[in-house]
Protein backbone atom coordinates (compact mmCIF):
# COMPACT_ATOMS: atom_id res chain seq x y z
CA UNK A 1 0.00 0.00 0.00
CA UNK A 2 1.66 3.05 -0.62
CA UNK A 3 1.49 6.48 1.44
CA UNK A 4 -1.50 8.13 -0.78
CA UNK A 5 -3.42 5.00 -0.48
CA UNK A 6 -3.20 4.43 2.80
CA UNK A 7 -3.57 8.03 3.75
CA UNK A 8 -7.15 7.31 1.92
CA UNK A 9 -8.38 4.73 3.56
CA UNK A 10 -7.20 6.01 6.55
CA UNK A 11 -9.21 9.05 6.47
CA UNK A 12 -12.28 7.09 5.32
CA UNK A 13 -11.88 4.54 7.46
CA UNK A 14 -10.68 6.03 10.65
CA UNK A 15 -11.42 9.46 11.05
CA UNK A 16 -14.66 9.37 11.00
CA UNK A 17 -14.27 7.46 14.59
CA UNK A 18 -12.72 10.29 16.13
CA UNK A 19 -15.84 11.19 17.98
CA UNK A 20 -15.64 7.90 19.14
CA UNK A 21 -11.83 8.38 19.99
CA UNK A 22 -12.03 11.44 21.97
CA UNK A 23 -15.21 10.47 23.83
CA UNK A 24 -13.47 7.76 25.51
CA UNK A 25 -10.19 9.82 25.89
CA UNK A 26 -12.10 11.89 27.42
CA UNK A 27 -14.34 9.97 29.83
CA UNK A 28 -11.07 7.72 30.69
CA UNK A 29 -8.57 11.03 31.17
CA UNK A 30 -11.73 13.60 32.90
CA UNK A 31 -10.10 16.64 31.26
CA UNK A 32 -10.14 18.07 27.49
CA UNK A 33 -6.64 18.62 27.51
CA UNK A 34 -5.06 15.39 28.41
CA UNK A 35 -8.05 13.55 26.52
CA UNK A 36 -6.72 15.63 23.37
CA UNK A 37 -3.45 14.69 24.24
CA UNK A 38 -4.59 11.05 23.71
CA UNK A 39 -6.52 11.10 21.26
CA UNK A 40 -4.30 13.08 19.19
CA UNK A 41 -1.42 10.61 19.83
CA UNK A 42 -3.98 7.34 19.20
CA UNK A 43 -4.97 8.42 15.62
CA UNK A 44 -1.88 9.29 14.86
CA UNK A 45 -0.64 5.72 15.92
CA UNK A 46 -3.39 4.45 13.91
CA UNK A 47 -2.43 5.74 11.15
CA UNK A 48 1.51 4.47 11.64
CA UNK A 49 0.04 1.19 12.17
CA UNK A 50 -2.85 1.27 9.72
CA UNK A 51 -1.12 -1.90 7.88
CA UNK A 52 -2.24 -3.72 11.01
CA UNK A 53 -5.94 -2.74 11.02
CA UNK A 54 -7.53 -6.51 9.84
CA UNK A 55 -10.44 -4.42 8.20
CA UNK A 56 -13.82 -5.22 9.62
CA UNK A 57 -14.57 -2.42 12.71
CA UNK A 58 -12.35 0.22 12.73
CA UNK A 59 -14.54 1.80 15.41
CA UNK A 60 -13.60 -0.77 17.78
CA UNK A 61 -9.60 -0.83 16.48
CA UNK A 62 -9.07 2.52 16.63
CA UNK A 63 -10.99 2.65 20.69
CA UNK A 64 -8.22 -0.40 21.31
CA UNK A 65 -5.84 1.71 20.30
CA UNK A 66 -6.90 5.17 22.60
CA UNK A 67 -7.39 2.57 25.49
CA UNK A 68 -3.58 1.52 25.36
CA UNK A 69 -2.27 5.01 24.30
CA UNK A 70 -4.37 6.34 27.44
CA UNK A 71 -3.13 3.39 29.86
CA UNK A 72 0.58 3.98 29.01
CA UNK A 73 -0.07 7.86 29.34
CA UNK A 74 -1.27 7.26 32.90
CA UNK A 75 1.77 5.16 34.09
CA UNK A 76 3.66 7.98 33.10
CA UNK A 77 1.90 11.43 33.90
CA UNK A 78 -0.25 10.14 37.15
CA UNK A 79 1.26 8.88 39.99
CA UNK A 80 0.65 5.00 40.87
CA UNK A 81 -1.55 6.15 44.72
CA UNK A 82 -3.66 7.38 42.28
CA UNK A 83 -4.67 4.77 40.39
CA UNK A 84 -6.37 1.85 42.66
CA UNK A 85 -6.04 -1.76 41.47
CA UNK A 86 -9.43 -3.28 41.73
CA UNK A 87 -10.69 -6.47 42.48
CA UNK A 88 -13.48 -7.80 40.92
CA UNK A 89 -14.75 -10.33 43.19
CA UNK A 90 -14.80 -8.76 46.47
CA UNK A 91 -15.85 -5.43 45.48
CA UNK A 92 -19.34 -5.28 47.54
CA UNK A 93 -22.02 -3.25 46.59
CA UNK A 94 -25.43 -2.78 48.04
CA UNK A 95 -27.66 -3.88 45.13
CA UNK A 96 -30.37 -1.26 44.56
CA UNK A 97 -31.26 -2.77 41.03
CA UNK A 98 -34.36 -3.99 42.33
CA UNK A 99 -36.08 -1.55 44.20
CA UNK A 100 -38.66 0.22 43.06
CA UNK A 101 -37.51 3.37 44.56
CA UNK A 102 -33.71 3.23 43.78
CA UNK A 103 -34.10 5.54 41.04
CA UNK A 104 -35.81 6.79 38.14
CA UNK A 105 -33.26 7.48 35.78
CA UNK A 106 -34.66 9.88 33.26
CA UNK A 107 -34.86 12.65 35.87
CA UNK A 108 -31.36 12.90 36.89
CA UNK A 109 -29.91 15.53 35.36
CA UNK A 110 -26.54 15.35 33.14
CA UNK A 111 -24.50 16.91 36.22
CA UNK A 112 -25.70 14.19 38.63
CA UNK A 113 -25.21 11.57 36.00
CA UNK A 114 -21.00 13.19 34.54
CA UNK A 115 -20.11 13.03 38.77
CA UNK A 116 -21.63 9.23 39.35
CA UNK A 117 -19.92 8.12 35.81
CA UNK A 118 -16.49 10.04 37.03
CA UNK A 119 -16.69 8.22 40.34
CA UNK A 120 -16.75 4.83 38.75
CA UNK A 121 -13.25 3.38 38.96
CA UNK A 122 -11.84 3.74 35.51
CA UNK A 123 -11.68 -0.08 35.18
CA UNK A 124 -16.23 0.18 35.51
CA UNK A 125 -16.06 3.39 33.79
CA UNK A 126 -14.61 2.41 30.37
CA UNK A 127 -16.84 -0.89 30.09
CA UNK A 128 -19.84 1.64 30.95
CA UNK A 129 -18.65 4.29 27.80
CA UNK A 130 -17.84 1.05 25.17
CA UNK A 131 -21.19 -0.25 26.12
CA UNK A 132 -23.79 2.30 26.32
CA UNK A 133 -22.19 5.31 24.81
CA UNK A 134 -20.47 3.50 21.92
CA UNK A 135 -22.97 0.07 21.49
CA UNK A 136 -19.85 -2.55 21.78
CA UNK A 137 -20.62 -6.03 22.06
CA UNK A 138 -19.65 -8.00 25.47
CA UNK A 139 -17.29 -9.56 23.26
CA UNK A 140 -15.45 -6.29 21.11
CA UNK A 141 -15.29 -4.78 24.83
CA UNK A 142 -13.79 -8.20 26.07
CA UNK A 143 -11.03 -7.92 22.85
CA UNK A 144 -10.50 -4.63 23.57
CA UNK A 145 -9.53 -4.89 26.84
CA UNK A 146 -8.23 -7.98 26.91
CA UNK A 147 -10.28 -9.70 29.81
CA UNK A 148 -12.80 -12.79 29.69
CA UNK A 149 -16.05 -11.65 28.48
CA UNK A 150 -17.63 -12.62 32.39
CA UNK A 151 -15.13 -10.30 33.57
CA UNK A 152 -16.78 -7.90 31.38
CA UNK A 153 -20.33 -8.75 32.53
CA UNK A 154 -19.69 -8.58 36.01
CA UNK A 155 -17.72 -5.24 35.74
CA UNK A 156 -20.74 -4.00 33.61
CA UNK A 157 -23.11 -5.18 36.13
CA UNK A 158 -21.57 -3.99 39.07
CA UNK A 159 -20.55 -0.61 37.83
CA UNK A 160 -24.34 0.02 37.09
CA UNK A 161 -24.86 -1.08 40.26
CA UNK A 162 -23.14 1.35 41.77
CA UNK A 163 -24.31 4.43 39.69
CA UNK A 164 -27.94 3.15 40.22
CA UNK A 165 -27.04 3.51 43.88
CA UNK A 166 -25.34 7.01 43.12
CA UNK A 167 -27.80 8.29 41.39
CA UNK A 168 -30.63 7.20 43.81
CA UNK A 169 -28.52 8.89 46.64
CA UNK A 170 -28.19 12.05 44.07
CA UNK A 171 -31.93 11.74 44.28
CA UNK A 172 -32.74 11.82 47.72
CA UNK A 173 -30.86 14.40 48.66
CA UNK A 174 -32.38 16.40 45.44
CA UNK A 175 -35.45 16.47 47.61
CA UNK A 176 -37.75 15.53 44.82
CA UNK A 177 -40.81 14.06 46.03
CA UNK B 1 -37.42 -19.82 35.58
CA UNK B 2 -36.79 -19.05 39.06
CA UNK B 3 -35.75 -15.53 40.71
CA UNK B 4 -32.48 -16.55 41.21
CA UNK B 5 -32.03 -17.98 37.70
CA UNK B 6 -33.45 -15.01 36.02
CA UNK B 7 -31.48 -12.15 37.89
CA UNK B 8 -28.11 -13.05 36.00
CA UNK B 9 -30.15 -13.20 32.41
CA UNK B 10 -31.70 -9.47 33.24
CA UNK B 11 -28.79 -7.25 31.97
CA UNK B 12 -27.81 -9.80 29.21
CA UNK B 13 -31.61 -9.40 28.07
CA UNK B 14 -31.80 -5.46 27.95
CA UNK B 15 -28.12 -5.49 26.48
CA UNK B 16 -29.36 -7.78 23.49
CA UNK B 17 -27.39 -10.32 24.29
CA UNK B 18 -29.17 -13.40 25.58
CA UNK B 19 -30.12 -16.13 23.32
CA UNK B 20 -33.12 -16.39 21.68
CA UNK B 21 -34.60 -19.87 23.69
CA UNK B 22 -33.33 -17.94 27.05
CA UNK B 23 -35.31 -14.40 26.28
CA UNK B 24 -38.87 -16.27 25.64
CA UNK B 25 -37.96 -18.23 29.15
CA UNK B 26 -37.09 -15.21 30.68
CA UNK B 27 -39.89 -12.72 29.27
CA UNK B 28 -42.48 -15.07 31.14
CA UNK B 29 -40.99 -15.03 34.47
CA UNK B 30 -40.22 -11.09 34.03
CA UNK B 31 -44.43 -10.74 33.07
CA UNK B 32 -45.28 -12.08 36.59
CA UNK B 33 -42.01 -11.22 38.94
CA UNK B 34 -42.71 -8.36 41.25
CA UNK B 35 -39.21 -8.21 42.10
CA UNK B 36 -37.58 -8.55 38.23
CA UNK B 37 -40.09 -6.52 36.54
CA UNK B 38 -38.90 -3.37 38.34
CA UNK B 39 -34.88 -4.33 38.49
CA UNK B 40 -35.35 -4.64 33.96
CA UNK B 41 -36.96 -1.18 34.38
CA UNK B 42 -34.63 0.42 36.57
CA UNK B 43 -31.95 -0.91 34.28
CA UNK B 44 -33.89 0.16 31.16
CA UNK B 45 -34.11 3.73 32.18
CA UNK B 46 -30.37 3.08 33.49
CA UNK B 47 -29.25 2.75 30.34
CA UNK B 48 -31.10 5.34 28.76
CA UNK B 49 -29.83 8.12 31.16
CA UNK B 50 -26.23 7.05 30.13
CA UNK B 51 -27.14 7.48 26.07
CA UNK B 52 -28.34 10.92 26.22
CA UNK B 53 -26.63 13.54 23.57
CA UNK B 54 -25.32 15.71 26.75
CA UNK B 55 -23.49 13.30 28.02
CA UNK B 56 -21.15 12.35 24.92
CA UNK B 57 -18.37 14.99 24.15
CA UNK B 58 -17.48 15.53 20.58
CA UNK B 59 -14.07 15.66 19.57
CA UNK B 60 -12.98 19.38 19.61
CA UNK B 61 -12.47 21.12 15.98
CA UNK B 62 -8.97 21.95 17.30
CA UNK B 63 -8.21 18.51 17.82
CA UNK B 64 -9.50 17.45 14.86
CA UNK B 65 -7.26 20.15 12.36
CA UNK B 66 -4.14 18.97 14.47
CA UNK B 67 -4.24 15.45 13.70
CA UNK B 68 -4.89 16.41 10.08
CA UNK B 69 -1.82 18.77 9.78
CA UNK B 70 0.42 16.22 11.66
CA UNK B 71 -0.42 13.43 8.72
CA UNK B 72 1.36 13.70 5.73
CA UNK B 73 -0.49 15.60 2.53
CA UNK B 74 -1.07 13.39 -0.90
CA UNK B 75 2.01 15.88 -2.68
CA UNK B 76 4.04 15.27 0.05
CA UNK B 77 3.79 11.84 0.12
CA UNK B 78 5.03 12.30 -3.73
CA UNK B 79 7.85 14.63 -3.37
CA UNK B 80 8.60 11.65 -0.35
CA UNK B 81 9.33 9.39 -2.44
CA UNK B 82 11.16 11.21 -5.07
CA UNK B 83 13.60 11.56 -2.61
CA UNK B 84 14.14 8.28 -1.43
CA UNK B 85 14.67 7.51 -4.79
CA UNK B 86 16.77 9.90 -5.27
CA UNK B 87 18.72 8.59 -2.27
CA UNK B 88 18.95 4.92 -3.47
CA UNK B 89 20.01 6.01 -6.79
CA UNK B 90 23.02 8.16 -5.30
CA UNK B 91 24.18 5.21 -3.19
CA UNK B 92 24.01 2.85 -6.62
CA UNK B 93 26.45 5.19 -7.58
CA UNK B 94 30.13 5.36 -6.57
CA UNK B 95 31.38 7.63 -3.61
CA UNK B 96 33.61 9.45 -6.01
CA UNK B 97 30.91 10.28 -8.51
CA UNK B 98 27.96 10.78 -6.03
CA UNK B 99 30.60 13.35 -3.83
CA UNK B 100 31.15 15.13 -7.71
CA UNK B 101 27.74 15.92 -8.59
CA UNK B 102 26.92 16.91 -4.87
CA UNK B 103 29.77 19.41 -4.74
CA UNK B 104 28.48 20.63 -8.23
CA UNK B 105 25.24 21.06 -7.23
CA UNK B 106 26.10 22.97 -3.83
CA UNK B 107 28.45 25.51 -5.98
CA UNK B 108 25.65 25.62 -8.60
CA UNK B 109 22.87 25.52 -6.40
CA UNK B 110 20.68 28.93 -7.18
CA UNK B 111 18.48 30.40 -3.99
CA UNK B 112 15.46 29.08 -5.44
CA UNK B 113 16.69 25.41 -5.22
CA UNK B 114 18.02 25.62 -1.64
CA UNK B 115 14.87 26.97 -0.09
CA UNK B 116 13.68 23.26 0.08
CA UNK B 117 16.18 22.27 2.50
CA UNK B 118 16.33 26.06 4.28
CA UNK B 119 12.83 24.80 4.70
CA UNK B 120 13.38 21.59 6.20
CA UNK B 121 16.13 23.28 8.60
CA UNK B 122 13.35 25.93 9.74
CA UNK B 123 11.25 22.98 11.01
CA UNK B 124 14.38 21.37 12.35
CA UNK B 125 14.89 24.67 14.55
CA UNK B 126 11.55 24.72 14.97
CA UNK B 127 11.06 21.55 16.79
CA UNK B 128 14.35 22.22 18.96
CA UNK B 129 13.08 25.36 20.25
CA UNK B 130 9.45 23.27 21.72
CA UNK B 131 11.97 21.13 23.69
CA UNK B 132 12.52 22.13 27.26
CA UNK B 133 12.89 25.79 27.98
CA UNK B 134 14.82 26.49 24.61
CA UNK B 135 11.71 28.50 23.15
CA UNK B 136 12.04 32.22 24.35
CA UNK B 137 15.38 34.43 25.66
CA UNK B 138 13.36 37.19 25.69
CA UNK B 139 10.27 36.63 27.80
CA UNK B 140 7.84 39.56 26.49
CA UNK B 141 4.56 40.08 25.33
CA UNK B 142 5.41 43.73 24.75
CA UNK B 143 6.76 44.39 21.56
CA UNK B 144 8.92 47.52 22.94
CA UNK B 145 10.51 45.15 25.40
CA UNK B 146 11.28 42.37 22.83
CA UNK B 147 12.82 44.78 19.88
CA UNK B 148 15.17 46.92 22.02
CA UNK B 149 16.57 43.09 23.24
CA UNK B 150 17.90 41.83 19.75
CA UNK B 151 19.87 45.36 19.82
CA UNK B 152 23.73 44.52 20.08
CA UNK B 153 22.47 40.84 19.57
CA UNK B 154 22.75 40.73 15.49
CA UNK B 155 23.91 43.10 12.85
CA UNK B 156 20.38 43.92 11.92
CA UNK B 157 17.05 45.14 13.59
CA UNK B 158 13.82 42.65 12.96
CA UNK B 159 11.01 44.14 12.68
CA UNK B 160 8.28 43.34 15.66
CA UNK B 161 4.79 43.52 15.67
CA UNK B 162 2.56 42.36 18.21
CA UNK B 163 -0.92 40.62 16.44
CA UNK B 164 -2.32 40.13 20.24
CA UNK B 165 -5.42 42.43 18.37
CA UNK B 166 -5.50 40.12 15.43
CA UNK B 167 -5.48 36.36 17.86
CA UNK B 168 -1.75 36.15 17.60
CA UNK B 169 -0.30 37.38 20.80
CA UNK B 170 3.40 38.28 20.66
CA UNK B 171 5.41 35.94 23.25
CA UNK B 172 9.09 36.53 22.86
CA UNK B 173 12.27 36.57 20.99
CA UNK B 174 15.45 34.08 20.81
CA UNK B 175 18.40 34.17 18.86
CA UNK B 176 18.76 31.26 16.72
CA UNK B 177 21.08 30.41 13.59
CA UNK B 178 19.53 29.48 10.33
CA UNK B 179 21.36 29.63 6.86
CA UNK B 180 24.80 30.44 7.81
CA UNK B 181 23.92 33.15 10.22
CA UNK B 182 22.17 34.65 13.66
CA UNK B 183 18.59 35.10 12.74
CA UNK B 184 16.26 36.37 14.97
CA UNK B 185 13.50 34.17 16.16
CA UNK B 186 9.86 36.18 17.31
CA UNK B 187 7.36 33.73 19.06
CA UNK B 188 3.58 34.36 19.00
CA UNK B 189 0.64 31.86 19.82
CA UNK B 190 -2.66 30.79 18.72
CA UNK B 191 -4.81 28.75 21.73
CA UNK B 192 -2.02 26.08 22.24
CA UNK B 193 0.06 26.54 18.97
CA UNK B 194 3.09 28.39 19.02
CA UNK B 195 4.30 30.41 15.85
CA UNK B 196 8.11 30.72 15.59
CA UNK B 197 8.79 33.79 13.01
CA UNK B 198 12.39 33.85 11.99
CA UNK B 199 13.73 36.83 10.04
CA UNK B 200 17.28 37.98 8.81
CA UNK B 201 18.11 40.57 6.03
CA UNK B 202 18.51 39.40 2.27
CA UNK B 203 21.57 40.54 0.18
CA UNK B 204 19.49 42.20 -1.77
CA UNK B 205 16.61 44.31 -1.63
CA UNK B 206 13.41 42.41 -2.95
CA UNK B 207 10.57 41.59 -1.92
CA UNK B 208 8.64 38.07 -2.65
CA UNK B 209 5.30 36.68 -2.54
CA UNK B 210 3.91 34.19 0.62
CA UNK B 211 4.30 31.00 -0.63
CA UNK B 212 3.74 27.46 1.66
CA UNK B 213 5.27 24.30 1.95
CA UNK B 214 4.44 21.38 4.53
CA UNK B 215 7.21 19.52 5.94
CA UNK B 216 6.67 16.40 8.76
CA UNK B 217 3.12 18.16 9.24
CA UNK B 218 4.32 21.65 9.76
CA UNK B 219 3.49 23.96 7.69
CA UNK B 220 6.05 26.60 6.86
CA UNK B 221 5.42 30.23 5.12
CA UNK B 222 8.14 32.20 3.42
CA UNK B 223 8.05 35.57 2.15
CA UNK B 224 10.22 38.40 1.58
CA UNK B 225 9.55 42.08 2.44
CA UNK B 226 12.22 45.32 1.87
CA UNK B 227 14.99 43.11 1.73
CA UNK B 228 13.90 41.18 4.85
CA UNK B 229 13.19 37.02 4.88
CA UNK B 230 10.65 35.47 6.71
CA UNK B 231 10.28 32.26 7.33
CA UNK B 232 6.78 31.64 9.64
CA UNK B 233 6.36 28.04 11.16
CA UNK B 234 3.88 26.06 12.99
CA UNK B 235 1.81 23.31 13.53
CA UNK B 236 -1.17 25.77 13.12
CA UNK B 237 -3.03 24.50 9.92
CA UNK B 238 -2.29 26.69 6.81
CA UNK B 239 -5.34 29.00 6.88
CA UNK B 240 -4.60 30.03 10.25
CA UNK B 241 -1.06 30.85 9.71
CA UNK B 242 -1.60 32.38 6.25
CA UNK B 243 -3.47 34.68 8.00
CA UNK B 244 -0.40 34.91 10.43
CA UNK B 245 1.76 36.20 7.60
CA UNK B 246 -0.73 38.54 6.17
CA UNK B 247 -1.12 40.39 9.56
CA UNK B 248 2.50 40.54 10.14
CA UNK B 249 2.62 41.74 6.93
CA UNK B 250 0.36 44.81 7.15
CA UNK B 251 0.69 45.25 11.25
CA UNK B 252 2.20 48.20 12.72
CA UNK B 253 6.18 48.07 13.35
CA UNK B 254 8.09 49.44 16.05
CA UNK B 255 10.60 52.47 15.47
CA UNK B 256 13.66 51.29 16.77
Amino acid sequence: MDERERLRLYEQKVLPHLDAAYNLARWLAGNDHDAQDVAQEASLRAFRYFEKFRGENARAWLLTIVRNTFYTWLRKNRPPENTVEINDETLDIEDVSAQTDAVNAPFADADAVRRALAELPVEFREIVILREMEGLSYKEIADLAEVPIGTVMSRLARARKLLQKRLAAEFDLGGNP
Amino acid sequence: MTCQQAKPLIEPYADGELQAAAILELEQHLQSCPECAPALRNLQSLKKTLKQDSLYFAAPDDLRRRIKSALPSPPRAVSLKQVWDWNRLTTVMSGVAAACLVLLLALTMNRGGSEGSLAQEIVSSHVRSLMASHLLDVVSTDRHTVKPWFNGKLDFSPPVKDLALEGFPLVGGRLDYLDGRNVAALVFQRQKHVINLFIWPLKEQRSNPASITSIQGYNVIHWSEAGMAFWAVSDLNEKELMEFAQDFDKGETVSP
